[in-house]
């Protein structure tokens, strides 16, 4: 930059926020005297609409080049000021934000002698390095308006459909022969009690009729490349190879029923069998007498600690559908809690006690037994935790409730796709409590079971919410990203490939480079779609290859030499 | 021609989330909030289960996400007064009541506050602190604007004052302000209307009110809070000591037939979270959680109450206590139960008792529902969608629902269910 530079230094008082404490006159006098400081004037409020004019008029006026202000936090009001140095002409990179307040005023606020003196070391550390910023542009990547979907139960069915109906283009995955996911295994739904082929087959048809959907059956991913706007799947359907290009992805590849081994009497007597089992044989609620159904098997255990959440409700269905069927059944569940939570299953639980369904708890350490002769069992051994003593259940039907658990590829797809998985086996979406349904990588959600076990409803609601969050790129047709991102010199990388690993977001990756008189050679390269510019490459690389423009090392070495 | 904006009703975490997805896909959005800042329920929070993030610290970059969003209009301090029309042309009346401080002025600085003369109890704190007559809902609230509660402001009541408008360099004060009515095109509506606590008064056995060291689990809440009254320490309100030993009573209001027969879904959770805190703020602190089942569904929640009893000092009780008395001397609480292990009566002193209120449908949620058009169930949520596929359906078509006024649901529920209510929206914009 030929100009020579002309910084402006903006200090606030914060009210009495900063003023209170620290000397803002006496900072404002002190950052004039520093090396091309054009202006610096102390403002009552920098962030009202007064102090932003002052700022912009003093832009126009003086030609100022470099902006500080000395104010808050970045957090909050960064965006503020940065698009008012762009409203007056100023690239917004040329800004430097210096916190007096969380930083200085709020945390010395008894020593303000000595606070005023480390704002002025923070206004002269900010205006040493606003002076060697350069001026940058947003980075803006386009974003193809399709969307990937993986799994054809409900959820990505769900999501499949709003997106088509929002106009966008779907490819769906299913690697089985046929949609519908566990659904299929599934007889009748809580609480309605309505055939599940009702439900799912309507929605089916929608997504098959759907002109903006393509389904794809049978077919699986064997390779995944590209980043948010421009994914590039190969998929193998049935037995061909073919490329799939999209701009964002929804894993919705749901889980499995766990199956029991060698635990009370399944596989052995021909009448323990678990809730899906039961209700594969779609019916024949009506001819058992004596029913006993055992919780929590496989689940809440040393081998898999989690609760499937709604096995219980799964339980608590299949007994009043038999109660119903056959009023004089006898029907007992042997549980650990009832997880009936919320509205509706505490309705239902309610439902089923007042029907004269029998609920024991049982202690997990000392769990029901199953005997019996020959192929068939005959009764429930069970010590009863609120008499304390062992009671006997004739039983005609055993059912086993057991949890959903993670599907057989989730490994797999987790490599291929660099998205994480939890120690459970099931996706780890970015942040539990508010980004349930997102990776740390842009562009990739999840839904429904493939996260964690959700009934219907829920997995509905997820693949809506996973759309919503797919839509927004869609919709936008481009990804604008701050332009501080990491960038990597090939001629100083040794390849040694920390910055890939430690790199959060998948932003880093091999790239093949001519080296004079070496031939090729790989080197990281960092995408700067998806880079984040949180600076992990830039400190872990032992080659000093990676630099963080806005966190340079000759920024923050003239930060730390204006220090006394 | 449809309307491309969506109005919000409710400025929680549920609402914020769907007015933020909306915006972020290039759709205008209005988020109309009662209280002077959004936030909602989770701002009261300490931290949050299973993950013990900082509720605050996670809650505020999304509350300033909607203040600087282009396509967001904020209205806080503002009711519904009507919605007219039909899906993709509705008309929305709201009321912006009359804060008595230019919001366009404010800079939030505070002096105002500092130096009124008038404390109020406050309500954000659960009534454990106090707030002046002219406040800041909480100390990071979005937008940071002060409000005058006329209801105890001096000057409002008759009598002399005006210091506030004296000691504002912003002059932002304006004691002529009216309530304002604007009218809003919008397309679709999203409910997030949240929730309240139930009043524990009646459930006179365990002594709520009465006793001094028998606390809700929203005022614990606010006492573990950094933030809160007491600067995160815990001290028993009846003497100021450091509590050794707490019980948590749950189920209080709720899954009983005399009050609300529901389960209120986090409870189970927001116990054994309070006593995990508690136990982080005094190592030698352990607690007792009086339980009837312990509803840990969610993903990493058996892992948390299994962390609760190995490494916080948590013990279990499965019963529900009769009673609560009090020791006359100490006023420590008397928990009167029934072990059902050994099917003996029980007594238990503990130094604070904390009851698991039942959580309600917002106050104001029948009178949003008439307003709106949609119809309730016997307990005050929105009525539950006949539709399956569409879970956030209500009885009027383009006004979906979504959050803790459908039924009882935890946060990482509440958002999803937020995202997915404004897929809902998108879709009703992007048809015809």
């Amino acid at each position: 930059m030929s100009d020579a530079l002309r910084v402006g230094v903006f200090v606030c008082h914060c009210g009495t926020n900063i003023g209170g404490i620290v000397n803002v006159p006496q900072v404002v006098e002190y950052a004039s005297t520093l090396p091309c400081v054009a202006c610096a004037q102390g403002n009552l409020y920098t962030c009202s609409e007064d102090g932003l004019s002052t700022i912009a008029n003093k832009i126009k006026e003086l030609r100022l080049n470099r902006v500080v202000v000395a104010s808050c936090t970045p957090r909050t009001h960064e965006t503020l000021f940065r698009k008012n140095c762009e409203r007056a002409g100023l690239n917004k990179y040329l800004f430097e934000f210096v916190n007096l307040r969380e930083h200085c005023s709020w945390v010395h606020m008894d020593k303000p002698d000595q606070a005023t003196l480390k704002a002025m070391d923070l206004v002269r550390m900010g205006v040493a390095k606003v002076s060697l910023l350069q001026g940058r542009e947003d980075l803006s990547t386009a974003v193809l308006q399709i969307a990937l979907v993986l799994g054809g139960g409900i959820s990505g069915l769900s999501a499949a459909l709003v997106l088509g109906n929002q106009g966008y283009r779907v490819e769906l995955v299913e690697k089985k022969e046929e949609l519908g996911g566990l659904l299929r295994f599934v007889n009748r739904v809580f609480p309605t009690h309505q055939p599940a082929s009702e439900l799912v087959d309507p929605l089916i048809d929608s997504v098959l009729r759907h002109p903006n959907i393509r389904v794809h059956l049978g077919a699986e991913l064997t390779q995944m490349k590209g980043f948010v706007g421009n994914f590039e799947a190969t998929i193998k359907e049935n037995g061909e190879s073919r490329e799939l290009n999209a701009g964002t992805i929804i894993v919705a590849v749901g889980a499995q029923a766990h199956k029991p081994k060698d635990v009370f009497g399944y596989g052995r007597f021909e009448n323990v069998m678990t809730q899906l089992d039961f209700e594969g044989r779609c019916g024949g609620y009506d001819t058992f007498d004596r029913v006993v159904m055992i919780s929590c098997v496989g689940a809440r255990n040393e081998e898999r600690s989690y609760c499937g959440r709604f096995c219980c409700i799964v339980g608590l269905k299949n007994a009043i559908l038999v109660k119903e069927a056959n009023p004089r059944a006898h029907v007992t569940i042997l549980h650990r809690d009832v997880m009936a939570v919320g509205k509706l299953y505490e309705e239902y639980y309610r439902r089923a006690l007042e029907m004269g369904i029998t609920f024991v708890r049982f202690d997990k350490l000392r769990p029901p037994k199953v005997k019996g002769s020959g192929r068939r069992a005959e009764k429930v051994q069970v010590v009863d935790a609120l008499m304390g003593r062992e009671i006997e259940l004739a039983a005609d039907l055993v059912l086993l409730t057991t949890p959903l658990v993670p599907g057989e590829d989730n490994m797999a797809l987790s490599r291929m796709m660099k998205i994480p998985l939890g120690m459970d086996g099931f996706f780890l979406e970015a942040h539990q409590k508010l980004r349930p349904v997102e990776f740390p990588a842009d562009g990739i959600f999840v839904a429904g079971c493939a996260r964690y076990p959700a009934e219907i409803s829920e997995s509905i609601a997820q693949a809506l919410a996973a759309a919503a969050k797919a839509a927004v790129p869609m919709a936008r047709g481009e990804v604008v990203s701050d332009a501080f991102v990491a960038e990597v010199d090939p001629a100083l990388c040794s390849a040694c490939g920390r910055c890939l690993s430690v790199c959060p977001f998948g932003a880093v990756d091999w790239s093949e480079v001519g080296a004079p008189g070496h031939g090729k050679k790989s080197v990281a390269e960092v995408n700067p779609a998806e880079c984040k510019g949180c600076g992990l490459c830039a400190s872990s690389c032992l080659s000093g290859a990676i630099r963080l423009p806005g966190f340079t090392d000759e920024q923050i070495l003239a930060m730390i030499g204006t220090q006394g | 021609m449809n309307q491309k904006a969506v109005l919000v009703l409710g400025g929680g975490i549920a609402g914020i989330q769907a007015a933020i997805d909306l915006a972020n896909m290039g759709t205008k959005v209005y988020l109309v909030e009662r209280k002077p800042s959004i936030g909602g329920r989770m701002a009261q929070l300490d931290k949050t289960f299973p993950t013990n993030d900082c509720a605050m610290c996670i809650l505020a970059p999304k509350m300033i996400e909607c203040a600087n969003h282009e396509n967001i209009t904020l209205l806080t301090y503002s009711e519904l007064a009507e919605l007219q029309g039909e899906s993709g042309r509705f008309q929305a009346k709201v009321i912006r009541k009359a804060r008595f401080v230019d919001e366009d002025k404010c800079v939030g600085c505070g002096e105002c506050a500092e130096k009124c003369p008038t404390k109020v109890t406050d309500d954000f704190n659960a009534g454990l602190g106090q707030r002046k007559a002219i406040y800041k809902y909480f100390p990071q609230a979005v937008p940071s604007t002060y409000v005058i509660d006329p209801d105890h402001c001096r000057l409002f009541q008759g009598k002399k004052c005006g210091v506030c408008e004296k000691i504002c360099k912003a002059k932002a004060l304006d004691y002529g302000q009216k309530d304002r009515e604007i009218i809003l095109d919008v397309g679709a509506v999203i409910m997030a209307t949240g929730f309240d606590l139930y009043d524990v008064s009646p459930l006179s056995e365990y002594g709520w009110g009465k006793s001094k060291n028998v606390l809700t689990a929203m005022q614990f809440e606010r006492m573990i809070c950094a933030s809160g009254p007491t600067m995160g320490h815990l001290k028993r309100p009846s003497d100021g000591k450091e509590p050794k030993n707490l019980a948590f009573i749950q189920c209080v209001g709720s899954r009983d037939v005399r009050h609300k027969k529901y389960c209120s879904a986090v409870c189970c959770m927001h116990a054994t979270k309070e006593a995990i805190l508690a136990h982080e703020h005094y190592p030698e602190l352990s607690s007792s959680i009086f339980y009837m089942d312990m509803r840990a569904v969610g993903k990493g929640f058996q892992d948390y109450i299994q962390r609760a009893k190995t490494e916080y000092a948590v013990e279990y009780i499965r019963a529900r206590p009769g009673r609560i008395t009090e020791n006359e001397e100490n006023l420590n609480p008397i928990i009167h139960y029934e072990d059902t292990n050994t099917r003996e009566l029980k007594t238990r002193e503990f130094d604070m008792v904390i009851l698991a209120q039942a959580l309600t449908p917002s106050e104001t949620n029948a009178s949003v529902a008439e307003k709106v058009g949609v119809s309730l169930d016997d307990f005050g949520f929105v009525s539950p969608s006949q539709d399956p596929l569409n879970p956030f359906a209500t009885t009027r078509k383009g006004v979906f629902a979504c959050g803790f006024c459908q039924s009882p649901m935890d946060v990482p529920d509440s958002v999803v269910r937020a995202s997915a209510a404004a897929s809902k929206a998108a879709e009703t914009l992007a048809s015809r």
